[in-house]
């Protein structure tokens, strides 16, 4: 591997400092899983990898059923999905901690590295669209806060300005009768990218037979994982039938903007994207019914 | 050449300290610096698990961490698992079950097995090989693997 220096930074401050005064030349290390591999590949080139794992506010894995969920950047995905109460509250999203590698990188990627690499197929970003995950961002300038579906620009491209980093990824408590998926479609059963990959999050009425509404994100379709606005909003307030989800799931495809790839055609993606949306609407209303 | 960190850590129980080059993974340090050669290279980037280690209890490539970052931490290898005159229960059932061949993958399949079995003394065959997914083999297949993780369970 290219040679770098390696820093444990303690506080948000350090390491935003250090990004600020290194510029390009740093990276913040997480669980390194893309990072790693993409040094050694020489990928990126880097002088400085700045580890933040030590780093309180980016272990925190707190979740309150009323105020919602803080996610550290830097929680690895097991410590998601061995917690019952997060399972239960966002399953969707733990849908996605399992799917990523095998246990061994699950021992160490995390859903704040996922969405930071900016692969427009990583798992963990359409589910965290569907639920309306907010990023907590530090820079030299003070904090701020975004909306998900903006943080991604570009494949490996994000919203973060020079010197800043996410903090946490903040999620709000689960509403009354609402529930979340998140699958994909590879060729193997494990260990594979997605060929297109599709989240939901829905809340229904009291009855369970109308979606009060809904949010659909999909990824592996276009350069930045996309949320399916008009798709969603075609549920608000619908019956659930299965020509309202057949209505979203083809307002979803249409903007989808695949490629062809060995992975896949565009034609097949566009395909998929349909079958994806519809099943993983269709697995967040089921698991509403289930929790009865 | 980057500055050395001066690492101290505990290695199958005992403290151990090192000097290593920032960019040097764990699985270098292991097997060049402190030659503990049981965890094997096979692809060098996450997808094989021959690296397999257990890092504070939890399962990681080790050709996917930095040397530097086990400072304070402690790491279980193929190393730590037998006794001096008696095998780990999860190798004797490999010998058993012949669940290897040319051997590379079997430190890291093993490892992988031990972690699961710590967390999950019982798994079912699915568990088994939903875990073990990350660990490749290119000679023995799977099914005597399988097998001998859950023979192992059922010996222990
Ligand atoms: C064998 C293998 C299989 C995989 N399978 C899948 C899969 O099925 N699905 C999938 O989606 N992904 C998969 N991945 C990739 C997945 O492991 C990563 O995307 C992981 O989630 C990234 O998290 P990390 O903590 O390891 O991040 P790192 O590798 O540490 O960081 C990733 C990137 O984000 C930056 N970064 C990290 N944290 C921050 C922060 N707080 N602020 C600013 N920048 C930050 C880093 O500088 C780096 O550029 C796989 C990887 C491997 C090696
Ligand atoms: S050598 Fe580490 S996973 Fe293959
Ligand atoms: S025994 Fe040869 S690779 Fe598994």
């Amino acid at each position: 591997m290219q040679a770098f220096e390696y820093i444990d930074a303690k506080t948000v401050s350090e390491a935003v400092a250090l990004l600020d005064d290194k510029g390009e030349k740093a990276r913040i290390l997480a669980g390194g899983t893309d990072l790693i591999v993409q040094a050694r590949e020489g990928r990126r080139t880097l002088d400085w990898m700045i580890d933040i794992k030590s780093i309180p506010e980016v272990n925190v894995l707190d979740f309150d059923s009323e105020t919602g969920l803080t996610l550290g950047a830097a929680v690895p995905c097991y410590r998601i999905y061995d917690d019952e109460a997060i399972c239960n509250a966002y399953p969707g999203l733990v849908d996605a901690t399992k799917i990523i590698g095998g246990t061994a990188i699950q021992g160490r990627a995390g859903v704040g590295g996922n969405l930071c690499n900016a692969s427009p197929a990583a798992d963990c970003i359409p589910p965290l669209i569907a639920l309306n995950a907010t990023c907590a961002i530090a820079g030299p300038n003070g904090e701020r806060e975004i909306p998900v579906e903006e943080f991604c620009t570009g494949p490996g491209q994000t919203a973060l300005a020079k010197g800043e980093m996410l903090v946490s990824l903040k999620l709000l408590a689960p509403q009354q009768n609402s529930s979340s998926y998140y699958l994909r479609f590879i060729p193997r059963n494990e260990m594979d990218i997605a060929v297109v990959g599709a989240g939901a999050s829905v809340i229904l009425d009291d009855d369970k037979q109308r979606i009060v509404s809904a949010r659909i994100a999909l990824g592996a379709v276009a350069p930045t994982p996309l949320f399916a606005e008009e798709a969603s909003e075609l549920l608000s307030d619908r019956e659930i039938t299965d020509d309202a989800i057949g209505e979203a799931a083809q307002a979803a495809q249409a903007i989808a903007r695949p490629i062809s790839d060995m992975r896949g055609t565009a034609e097949q993606r566009t395909h998929l994207v349909g079958v994806l949306t519809r099943r993983a609407l269709n697995g967040a209303i089921q698991r509403v019914k289930d929790t009865g | 050449m980057a500055r050395k960190s001066h690492v101290q850590t505990t290695i199958n129980g005992e403290t151990v300290e090192f000097l290593c080059e920032p960019r040097q993974s764990l699985l270098e340090v292991l097997r060049d610096e402190l030659h503990l050669t049981g965890a094997k290279e096979g692809c060098n980037n996450g997808n094989c698990g021959a690296c397999s280690v257990i890092l504070d209890g939890r399962l990681v490539n080790s050709c996917l961490v930095l040397g530097a970052e086990i400072d304070g931490k402690s790491v279980e290898t193929i190393e730590g698992l037998a006794e001096p005159d008696k095998l780990h229960p999860i190798q004797d059932a490999f010998l058993e079950n012949a669940a290897l061949q040319c051997g590379i993958c079997t430190p890291g399949f093993i490892m992988s097995a031990k972690a699961l079995l710590d967390k999950n003394p019982n798994p079912t065959e699915h568990e088994v090989r939903y875990w073990l997914a990350g660990n490749l083999c290119r000679c023995t297949g799977y099914d005597k693997i399988v097998r001998a993780v859950l023979d192992a369970a059922a010996a222990t």
